[in-house]
């Protein structure tokens, strides 16, 4: 049993790194709740401490809000279904007994290393271009036009490389369940006879469960504050501005603070109602 | 399986698989590819694929607008269009890193990158390594709660705070004579980086820490170790393992941020994530040279993450899959 000088020692040992958490967390959190009551834009030196809930009115009732809610459901949705599907199947695969794993693995989980930056302005130019991308020369190739992705179908775009970044996450993490499943149990099921189908289905998928939540949860989090990748190909505009990328607009570039704060706040809601199942998740682990 | 699986079945998997992770690997390979291209050469179509280094082997150097074989594809390898000169070759050159190098001042970005993910890895594992030893090793009754509510900071979107932290990031400190303003500079950045990976570090090391034997450290107390000789002589050695998988998680994570940094830098202090950013307002050709910055600044960071790919998933599902 610890003694109490190392109680003591210990607490003293975690302050700083709870001190600045506290920090980080409550300074700007409290400021932000704070100018989210207030009318206040800067650059033209208004200043109202009090403006009520008007600010989270304006923000809701105005006609970017529910696009911006549902461009980001769509862009979360969309990308969550792909790089769990496709991240069941490809760990699945690549638990098979295949030559150059270790290989095959690292070139999976690249994308992930990439950064956000790069690999929309990769994806942007070198691949989607409708002139010189790679999908178009495909397309001439196969006898089809040249589809200009960002401008026909901006949200698909992006939704393809987020999608493209989080695949390798989901591949992995799933991949580490499907290594520690009970190999008897699902040899003993295919010498009863049971199709590979029926195996899946109540064999691995139960045993997935909680890693696919896990993914789901974290990625979601993630997601939530998608930004560079919007940033550097469409800025925003074609129907891919998200909920996140609406309060930059409102608190950076519009420079109106209350307004944006007031989003700001809500988004931070929104967040939080994925964080509780996360953290629930997480806190039982910890118990076991 | 621990049956053998049956040579044709391996085969089948095999080329499956290789299939896959050869596409979902195709863009960074072909911004490997293009970086060596000259931008004419970048958007020849159809495209060029097969580097001829130097001038050794004798054929002329092929100028893309002259390749005009419809018939070759992303698949022709060096075989299918070996026969027809000014088909998939094209002449390798350095000539991109040199022009971004020299336009860009790409030096000064990669060092700003490694200036903010080295200081706020750096200072995060100072602050955490204490605080993780403390939770791994004298836990109380709160200490889940403490870790739980770390990872809550965790989960706060940044634009919940982006305002805030502009305003302090820009408001002019009374400095000598002058003002003076944190926004982009290094040391911010470092901090608010060391910040926002924190519970992440803090987290990994718990469970690194929580997996050394608490036998040992009683053993050595009942030796009459001190604490500063515990930790020294005995932790230490065997954290360290898990201190550098951390430490590497940290950097890659750093590396790459791309709100903070974006956000809050304008010349001084930006990483190649803003340097990046600045070519998506492109201005006459600029593939190649789009590919050859691209290239470096991912390739330090994809080299340090095939290394860290197990740990990844430690750090990043909060020890919840195993």
């Amino acid at each position: 049993m610890a003694t109490k000088a190392s109680r003591t020692a210990a607490r003293l040992m975690m302050a700083p790194a709870v001190t600045l958490l506290l920090g980080w967390m409550l300074v700007p959190l409290v400021m932000t709740l704070y100018f989210s009551f207030a009318d206040y834009r800067p650059l033209r030196n208004v200043f109202e401490p009090w403006a009520g809930f008007g600010n989270y009115e304006r923000f809701v009732t105005s006609s970017a809000f529910w696009p911006s809610v549902w461009t980001t459901l769509v862009l979360v949705g969309a990308v969550l279904a792909i790089t769990v599907v496709l991240g069941i199947l490809l760990a699945m695969l690549l638990d098979q007994p295949i030559w150059g794993r270790g290989a095959v693995r690292i070139l999976v989980i690249s994308p992930f290393f990439v950064m956000p930056t790069v690999s929309a302005l990769v994806w942007k130019n070198m691949m989607l271009d409708p002139v010189n991308g790679v999908f178009s020369h495909v397309a001439r190739l196969l006898g089809a036009q040249p589809y200009d992705f960002l401008t026909q179908a901006p949200l698909p775009s992006i939704v393809l490389i987020v999608s493209w970044q989080w695949l390798p996450f989901a591949t992995l993490i799933l991949l580490t369940a499907v290594q520690s499943l009970d190999r008897e149990q699902l040899e003993a099921a295919e010498m009863d006879g049971a199709p590979p189908l029926a195996r899946f289905r109540y064999l691995v998928l139960p045993h997935l469960a909680r890693a696919i939540t896990i993914v789901i949860l974290i990625q979601t989090i993630f997601l939530l504050s998608i930004f560079a990748e919007i940033f550097v190909t469409t800025g925003g505009s074609f129907g891919t501005r998200t909920l996140t990328y609406l309060v930059f607009q409102r608190v950076l570039e519009a420079q109106n603070v209350g307004l944006g704060s007031a989003g700001g706040i809500l988004a931070v809601l929104l967040a939080n109602v994925v964080a509780i199942f996360l953290m629930r998740i997480v806190g039982r682990n910890l118990d076991a | 399986m621990a049956r053998a699986a049956s040579p044709a079945r391996r085969a089948a998997f095999t080329a499956l698989a290789w299939t896959l992770a050869l596409l979902i690997f195709f863009p960074i390979a072909w911004t490997i590819l293009t970086s060596f291209k000259t931008e004419r050469d970048a958007i020849a179509n159809p495209p060029v694929l097969v580097p001829l280094v130097g001038g050794a082997d004798g054929r002329p150097p092929i100028l893309a607008g002259e390749a005009d074989d419809p018939a070759e594809d992303a698949t022709g390898g060096p075989e299918a269009g070996a026969r027809s000169p000014g088909g998939p070759f094209f002449r390798a050159t350095l000539e991109n890193y040199r022009v971004v190098q020299e336009r860009s001042d790409y030096m000064r970005f990669l060092w700003n990158s490694v200036v903010i993910a080295g200081g706020s890895t750096l200072l995060g594992i100072l602050v955490a390594v204490p605080a993780a030893w403390s939770m791994a090793f004298v836990p109380s009754r709160r200490t889940k709660d403490v870790l739980l509510w770390m990872l809550s900071t965790k989960m706060l979107p940044a634009v919940g705070v982006l305002y805030p932290i502009y305003l302090i990031a820009t408001f002019r400190l009374p400095l000598g004579g002058g003002t003076f303003q944190l926004i982009d500079t290094k040391p911010f950045l470092v901090v608010i980086l060391m910040l926002i990976n924190l519970p992440i570090i803090v987290w990994m090391l718990y469970t690194y820490f929580r997996e050394i034997p608490g036998e040992i450290l009683e053993a050595a107390r009942m030796d009459g170790a001190s604490l500063r000789a515990e930790i020294v002589h005995v932790l230490t050695p065997m954290a360290v393992p898990g201190i550098a998988s951390t430490v590497l998680l940290s950097f890659i994570l750093a590396w790459n941020e791309a709100f903070w940094t974006l956000n809050l830098t304008a010349v001084d202090a930006a990483p190649l994530t803003a340097f990046i950013a600045s070519y998506s307002s492109p201005e006459g050709l600029f593939f190649a040279k789009l590919s050859a910055a691209s290239t470096m600044a991912i390739a330090p960071i994809l080299v340090l993450g095939w290394f860290a790919q197990k740990q990844l998933v430690r750090g990043l599902t909060f020890g919840a899959v195993k």
